[in-house]
């Protein structure tokens, strides 16, 4: 079947979806964005987190044709022409990323968090996070990372 | 599979579900990708209920939330933590964020598993469940929905269209057992609902027998003990023996998760704490 959808601000249209495809399968292998990683589909490591209508969702616990229609940001949505997001750049200065497959979902569960919650508490980061596994940085770096950004927000920087 | 039905009110999805009574509704579909992705499941037609307007939202009347089935966790995390207490914590330990957002309580209702985290708060309520086809409505207690782990009394032809409960009357808690505080399955659950004005007691236990079941003697227990006259602070002895009625109303399996003995001694643990909480603020 086609599929229209908004991706990253772009209309597209894609042919020869399944039915039974999730939308992760459709962003990585029709739409040319691997940037969702494919890893549990289950639900359970969030590095396929994207935006479906300003909601963060697994994009592997979504069929693909229930997109119809809808907006999807991806992690590729999230960077601007001007280069990485502040949210990329505190990962990468706060040692967040390590072998970095988790690090897509990763950003766009805290663009989602810190769009919601300005300046969260650490209780506050650690239940926004806690569908975003990560096996590499013990999470510590991580909650660095998103403190940086609030605190570089409150300060007008970012 | 073939196609995924698309509907756009209950009533073409109750037509849809009458000319195709095999096929599978997905609202959030938390549950039913994981099937789908893994292949455990391959159903011929699937029918979309996300654009259903009718299966939205909440409404209060007469006392009573009518919750639409298609209501998110997130939703009643955010909207209803006043009006539905123990309902609230229950979808708040539910998954992850992203879950809550797509996950429903049709869904969570319709998956009929013995630890969905919503049902000990929706049975301890004395929640009723709308179901509707074709054919007509029927209402019925959700103690009485599900007849066994991932069997429920929903004819094949039917839909959840909503859920009906009384706004809380007073205290409530829900507790639950993981090995986090996120993303973990119920290795038991449990919910205590005060209605001080009826002198009541109600104690929904889950993931601790083949379906949410309530206490009967338990909650017979402690309404009697409890001082709705005054104020007195709970006797630890009767909180206690409220927690060996609530463990003794359970009837637990060995299983990944952990043992019945172990579920049935962390049950006696949150129902004693749950009564002390409830009642004390009560006191308040």
């Amino acid at each position: 079947m086609r599929l229209k959808l908004t991706v990253n601000g772009d209309e597209r249209e894609v042919d020869g979806v399944w039915e039974a495809d999730s939308l992760l399968t459709v962003l990585r292998e029709q739409l040319a964005l691997p940037g969702s990683k494919n890893a549990c589909e289950q639900g359970e490591c969030g590095s396929c987190s994207v935006y479906l209508d300003d909601e963060l969702v697994c994009s592997c616990l979504v069929l693909a044709t229930q997109a119809e229609g809808r907006r999807v940001v991806t992690v590729e949505g999230i960077a601007t022409a001007a280069g990485l997001h502040p949210i990329q750049q505190a990962f990468i200065d706060s040692g967040a990323v390590q072998c970095g497959f988790c690090t897509p979902g990763l950003i766009v569960a805290v663009h989602d968090l810190l769009a919601r919650i300005s300046n969260p508490s650490d209780t506050q980061i650690r239940e926004a996070l806690a569908g975003n596994i990560c096996r590499c940085t013990g999470y510590e770096k991580i909650l660095d990372a998103v403190r940086v950004v609030a605190w570089q927000r409150a300060d007008g920087a970012a | 599979m073939r196609e995924t039905i698309r509907v756009t009110t209950l009533s073409q999805a109750l037509e849809a579900k009458r000319e195709h009574p095999d096929s599978l509704p997905i609202a959030g579909g938390t549950d039913l990708m994981v099937e789908l992705n893994f292949r455990t499941r391959r159903p011929e037609q699937l029918l979309d209920l996300n654009p259903v307007a009718e299966l939205r939202g909440f409404t209060v009347v007469d006392g009573m939330l009518r919750l639409g089935a298609g209501l998110t966790h997130t939703q009643i995390v955010h909207e209803l933590a006043g009006r539905a207490p123990a309902l609230a914590q229950a979808a708040r330990t539910v998954g992850s964020p992203q879950i809550r957002n797509r996950g429903t309580i049709g869904g969570n209702l319709a998956t009929a598993s013995p630890a969905g985290d919503l049902l000990p708060p929706l049975i301890a309520c004395d929640a009723t469940v709308e179901l509707a086809s074709a054919r007509g409505t029927r209402r019925i207690p959700v103690a009485e929905f599900c007849t066994g782990p991932k069997r429920s009394v929903l004819d094949p032809d039917e839909l959840i269209v909503s859920l009906e409960l009384p706004l809380a009357a007073g205290p409530q808690e829900f507790s639950k057992v993981g090995t986090r505080n996120a993303m973990v399955i119920a290795v038991c659950s449990l919910c205590v609902a005060l209605d001080p004005r009826a002198r009541s007691v109600a104690a929904a236990i889950g993931s601790a027998a083949p379906t949410v079941r309530r206490a009967p003697e338990a909650e017979q227990f402690a309404a009697a003990e409890l001082d709705w006259d005054g104020a007195s602070p709970l006797d630890a002895r009767v909180a206690a023996r409220f927690g060996e009625l609530v463990a003794a109303a359970a009837s637990p399996i060995d299983d990944v998760r952990g043992t019945a003995a172990y579920r049935r001694h962390a049950l006696s643990v949150l129902a004693a704490r749950a009564l002390a909480w409830t009642w004390s603020a009560r006191c308040a």
